[in-house]
């Protein structure tokens, strides 16, 4: 019984630290096209649908708890309210599957989450946003460790391209980088477990719901813009619609035990933008050994539902029909 | 499994299912140095465009405007935004453009050109 207690506490803090926060947002500003990114959030709101969003990893076995392939179906609905203000909801179904023992298997907690855009430059190509997630407790299945109570994420937003450099650093003005930088409130400082020994007795336990400090950034690299706007160097279609890029998913926490200490991963690789949806895989890659010493992988498909039917999926209720996401 | 190619196909169709306007290629090409003056700038773009909502013109490093003013679309292509240019003197030349897709989706940029 112990035993179980000890895998279920070790699997629930391994989610806590790996568990993809998908991506949303994809926009234009000026002439820069920013793509949804997967593992972390970028600043822009949009009318748009990520489905599926895959991940997949082998947890770290620890003496409590075997090795653990993990592995993540999700996806969220983002709706615009207005140009500046969109807000989504997003969920996910886990799967366990440890290498000695039953898989177990259940959905995550709803996320809502909205997000304003204050400032915009178009020359410059720079966003920032504010933005405010809710983990909405008890929406989820406790068999995958879904927490009973709330958490709360305000977060500020960034997105920079880099096209405004001069001539003599052409080559860098396709670069781009957008960020997150958000702090995770649990709505309880303390959860109360009741275990059962292997002699019977029954304990109360008091685990700290710790206070979270969940950034991230990517740095991305446009073939589009190269050859759209700097130099033509002869990409062939489709291949120049491709977007290299590295996110890094990143949270420390700010109290408990594993204060100060940072987890994540980083995640190279390649995002396919067109008209009406874009593809992206990723490699995941752990910044250390606390979760998983192996590599996993990450991938996405991207609806742009104001490219689709913009008549439909950009209606808002005060502004009318936006239309696409227009540059601005 | 053959409806299922045909719509990937569609999907991944590079040109006319494209309404978003984003340039194809160009001439002369981003970024390039020209042996002489080019008699036009024309940007070929992945979709059809409306002829009324675009622009085209070209400026020199002085920011002076340097093309005829007859920046037009093509009768006989949809796609293709072109502007007329006098023989240019020897520098550094910038593109601007700015066209609306058929679906109303608004998309502008610029890119330079050198003439040697």
């Amino acid at each position: 019984m112990r035993g179980k207690a000890l895998f279920a506490c070790a699997l629930a803090l391994a989610l806590s630290l790996t568990s993809v926060h998908v991506a949303q947002a994809h926009g234009l500003i000026g002439k820069r096209f920013f793509p949804a990114t997967l593992a972390t959030d970028d600043p822009f709101v949009a009318d748009e649908l990520s489905l599926p969003t895959i991940s997949y990893l082998k947890l770290r076995g620890t003496e409590e708890a075997p090795p653990t392939k993990q592995i993540s179906l999700s996806g969220e609905l983002s709706k615009r309210l207005s140009p500046d203000l969109g807000i989504s909801l997003g969920g996910a179904f886990i799967m366990l599957d440890p290498d000695e023992g039953s898989s177990v298997s259940g959905f995550d907690n709803l996320e809502v989450s909205a997000k304003y855009v204050f400032f915009k430059n178009a020359p410059h190509e720079l966003l920032l946003a504010l933005g405010l997630s809710w983990d909405v407790g008890g929406t989820g299945s406790k068999k995958v460790d879904a927490e009973s109570f709330d958490t709360w994420t305000p977060q500020l937003f960034f997105g920079k391209g880099f096209g405004d450099l001069p001539d003599q650093l052409e080559l860098m003005k396709p670069l781009a980088l957008t960020g997150v930088l958000g702090w995770a409130i649990p709505s309880r400082v303390h959860t109360k477990k009741f275990e059962t020994s292997d002699t019977g007795e029954v304990e109360i336990k008091k685990p700290l719901n710790p206070t979270v400090f969940k950034w991230g950034f990517s740095v991305q690299y446009n073939l589009q813009y190269l050859q759209s706007y700097v130099r033509d160097v002869g990409i062939p279609a489709p291949l120049n619609r491709m977007i290299p890029i590295v996110e890094f998913a990143l949270k420390t926490p700010i109290d408990g035990r594993n204060a100060g200490r940072t987890t994540g991963t980083v995640n190279p690789g390649i995002i396919w933008f067109g008209r009406y949806f874009q593809l992206g895989i990723e490699a995941v890659i752990p910044i250390n050994d606390d979760v998983s010493k192996n590599i996993g992988a990450l991938a996405q498909i991207h609806f742009y539902l104001d490219d689709i039917l913009p008549k439909v999926f950009t209606w808002t209720p005060f502004h009318g029909v936006l239309g696409p996401t227009q540059p601005q | 499994m053959g409806r299922l190619l045909a719509a990937a196909a569609l999907l991944l169709a590079p040109s006319w299912v494209w309404a978003h306007a984003f340039p194809d290629h160009s001439e002369p090409r981003v970024g390039h140095t020209l042996e002489a003056s080019p008699p036009a700038v024309r940007i070929w773009f992945d979709g059809r465009i409306e002829p009324v909502f675009s622009t085209l013109r070209v400026e020199d490093a002085d920011k002076r405007r340097v093309d005829k003013g007859d920046a037009r679309v093509s009768s006989a292509d949809g796609t293709l935004l072109e502007v007329g240019l006098p023989s240019l003197p020897s520098g550094r030349y910038r593109v601007y453009w700015s066209v609306v897709a058929r679906d109303g989706h608004r998309t502008e940029g610029d890119f330079p050109f050198t003439v040697k």
